[in-house]
C-alpha cells in the first residue's frame, strides 16, 4: 500500500518541510567539547602516570588550546539560543533528567579547571611570564602542590564531557538515528581520538607520538567497530531505525558518511599512523589534520541527518 | 483530573477553521500555527482512502519535551497540560528535536511556543477554541476522569487510535476511525 501525507496550514521556519532548527553552532560544539574532553584526560592521565619530562605536549602545551577552545564551544552554544537574554536560567536549577542542564553544570566546572591547568603551567611553557599580581603567586603554589587531585577530577569530568555530546543527542527518542544507546561511547571515543591527534599534532618528541600513535589507533579501531555495530543495530531494529539507517545506505548522506568520515576521517589516518610506527617517514600534520576534519565532518552528518529521521504515522 | 481531546477523521473535512481559530485565540504570529491538519492518502489508484486529521501538541502523559527541558520551562499543571513557562525558556530547541509530533516551534521572540489546549479558557470551563469553531463537531474535549464527558463518552463508544504509540509518549490526543 501507498501512503502520502499532506500538512496543509503550516510552513513553519526551522521545522517544515523537515526538522532543520540545530544547524553549525551544536555539531561545531560536539566538535570541540569532544576535543576539549580529550586533551584534558590524557593530560589527566599522563601526568597521574609521572611522565610529566617525557609527554611535554600532552601535559603542558595541549591544554594551554583548552581554555580557548571550550570558550569557542560555549561561545557557539550561546549562538544557537533563540531566547538568549535567558541563557542564565541554565543555573538556576539542576535537573538530572535533562543531558543539556548536566551538560551545561559539567562545562561550568571543567573550564574554570582548564583554565587553572593551562595557567600553573604558564611559567614552565613560558619563561618570561609573570603575574601581574602577588597573589596569584600564592594561588599558583596552591595549584601546584594539588596538581594531581586536580588531574584526577579532570580524567573524570572530560569523561562525562565526552560522553555527553553524545548522550545530548541520544536523549531525544523522536529521532531514531540519535536514538541508540552507542552514540554516548561512540562520541567518546571519538572525540578522544581527536584530541590525541591534535596532541601529537603539537608534540615534537618521538617518544611521545609513538605512544600516542598507539593510543590512538586502538581509539580508531574501537571508533570503526562501534559505527558498524550502529549500523547493525539499526538494521536490526523499527522501520523507523531502518529509515534512518538508509541515509547512510544509499541515501543522501552516504558518500560524505563513508568517504570523509569513515574512510579520510579514520581508515586512512589509521593506516598512515601504521606505517609511521613500522618506521616510515610521514608527514605529522597529515594523520592528525584529516583525523579532526573527519571528526568535524562526523558530528555535521550525525545532526542534520538526524533531524531529518523521524516516527512514521 | 485528565484533559483529552478525540478528533474524528470520518467527520473532519479539513476546512482548517480550528487553525485560523487558534491563531486569533492565541495571537500566534504570521507564519506560524499552534494546529494544523494532515492528509493522510493511502492505497492505489483509484482505490483510495483520504483520511484527515486536525493535529496539535498531545499533551503526552510521559512527555519528552518536559524531561529533556534543562531549565524546567516546560512543565506539566493540573489536569496534564504541557505548558512553556516563556521568561524561563531559553530557546535552546531540546524541546523541538524530543517532540515526536513536531508540535512545537520557536518563537520569533525567542521562546518556544505551542498548543497550551487553550489553557485559559479551560480552566473557566470552557472548550479551547479549535473546538468551540469546528463548524462538523468533530473536535470533543474534556475531562478523561469524568465518565460523562463528552470526550469520555465518544471513546467509550468509538475505535481510536494515537500517533506513534511506540514512542512511549503516551499521548492524550485521540484520533476516532
Amino acid at each position: 500500500m501507498k501512503e502520502e501525507l499532506f500538512v496543509s496550514g503550516r510552513n513553519i521556519p526551522h521545522i517544515d518541510p523537515y526538522l532543520h532548527l540545530w544547524t553549525w553552532e551544536i555539531p561545531l560544539y560536539l566538535f570541540l567539547g569532544g576535543l576539549a574532553a580529550g586533551i584534558l584526560f590524557f593530560a589527566g592521565y599522563f601526568y597521574v602516570m609521572h611522565k610529566e619530562r617525557d609527554m611535554k605536549a600532552t601535559i603542558k602545551w595541549a591544554p594551554m588550546l583548552v581554555p580557548f577552545i571550550l570558550v569557542i564551544g560555549l561561545g557557539a552554544l550561546f549562538l544557537d539560543l533563540h531566547h538568549k537574554l535567558y541563557f542564565w536560567r541554565l543555573y538556576t536549577i539542576i535537573r538530572f533528567q535533562s543531558p543539556m542542564s548536566w551538560g551545561a553544570w559539567v562545562l561550568m566546572a571543567i573550564t574554570p579547571l582548564s583554565i587553572v591547568w593551562a595557567a600553573s603551567y604558564l611559567k614552565e611553557v613560558f619563561p618570561k611570564w609573570k603575574w601581574p599580581f602577588a597573589w596569584l603567586d600564592t594561588f599558583e603554589a596552591f595549584v601546584i602542590k594539588y596538581r594531581k587531585a586536580m588531574a584526577w577530577i579532570m580524567m573524570i569530568l572530560s569523561v562525562i564531557l565526552g560522553v555527553y555530546t553524545g548522550i545530548l543527542l541520544s536523549a531525544f527518542n523522536a529521532r531514531p538515528l540519535w536514538n541508540t544507546s552507542i552514540l554516548g561511547p561512540l562520541f567518546l571515543v571519538s572525540g578522544f581520538s581527536t584530541g590525541l591527534a591534535a596532541i601529537i599534532w603539537m608534540s615534537k618528541s618521538k617518544y611521545e607520538r609513538k605512544v600516542l600513535t598507539r593510543i590512538d589507533l586502538i581509539f580508531i579501531f574501537v571508533e570503526l567497530f562501534f559505527i558498524i555495530h550502529m549500523i547493525m543495530g539499526f538494521q536490526a531494529g523499527s522501520e523507523a531505525a531502518h529509515e534512518a539507517a538508509k541515509l547512510f545506505l544509499g541515501g543522501e548522506f552516504t558518500v560524505t558518511f563513508w568517504v570523509f568520515v569513515v574512510l579520510l576521517g579514520l581508515a586512512f589516518p589509521a593506516t598512515l599512523e601504521i606505517f609511521e610506527l613500522r618506521g616510515y617517514h610521514v608527514p605529522v600534520w597529515i594523520p592528525s589534520f584529516l583525523i579532526l576534519l573527519g571528526g568535524l565532518i562526523f558530528r555535521f552528518v550525525i545532526l542534520e541527518a538526524g533531524q531529518i529521521t523521524r516516527y512514521l504515522y | 483530573m485528565r484533559y483529552a481531546m478525540a478528533v474524528d477523521t470520518k467527520k473532519c473535512v479539513g476546512c482548517g477553521d480550528c487553525v485560523v481559530a487558534c491563531q486569533t485565540e492565541n495571537n500566534v504570529p504570521h507564519g506560524y500555527c499552534r494546529d494544523w491538519i494532515v492528509e493522510n492518502v493511502a492505497g492505489t489508484y483509484p482505490k483510495l482512502e483520504i483520511e484527515l486529521r486536525s493535529e496539535r501538541c498531545n499533551h503526552c502523559e510521559n512527555a519528552p519535551c518536559v524531561r529533556c527541558c534543562p531549565t524546567g520551562a516546560s512543565h506539566i499543571v493540573d489536569g496534564g497540560i504541557v505548558l512553556v513557562t516563556h521568561d524561563e525558556c531559553i530557546g535552546c530547541g531540546a524541546c523541538i528535536e524530543s517532540c515526536p509530533y513536531d508540535a512545537r516551534y520557536p518563537h520569533p521572540e525567542g521562546y518556544v511556543d505551542k498548543c497550551t489546549f487553550c489553557v485559559h479558557r479551560v480552566t473557566d470551563g470552557e472548550n479551547p477554541a479549535c473546538v468551540d469553531v469546528c463548524p462538523t463537531h468533530c473536535l470533543h474535549f474534556g475531562d478523561l476522569d469524568d465518565p460523562n464527558s463528552d470526550v469520555s463518552k465518544i471513546l467509550k463508544n468509538r475505535k481510536w487510535k494515537v500517533l506513534a504509540p511506540e514512542a512511549g509518549t503516551k499521548p492524550q490526543l485521540y484520533f476516532l476511525t
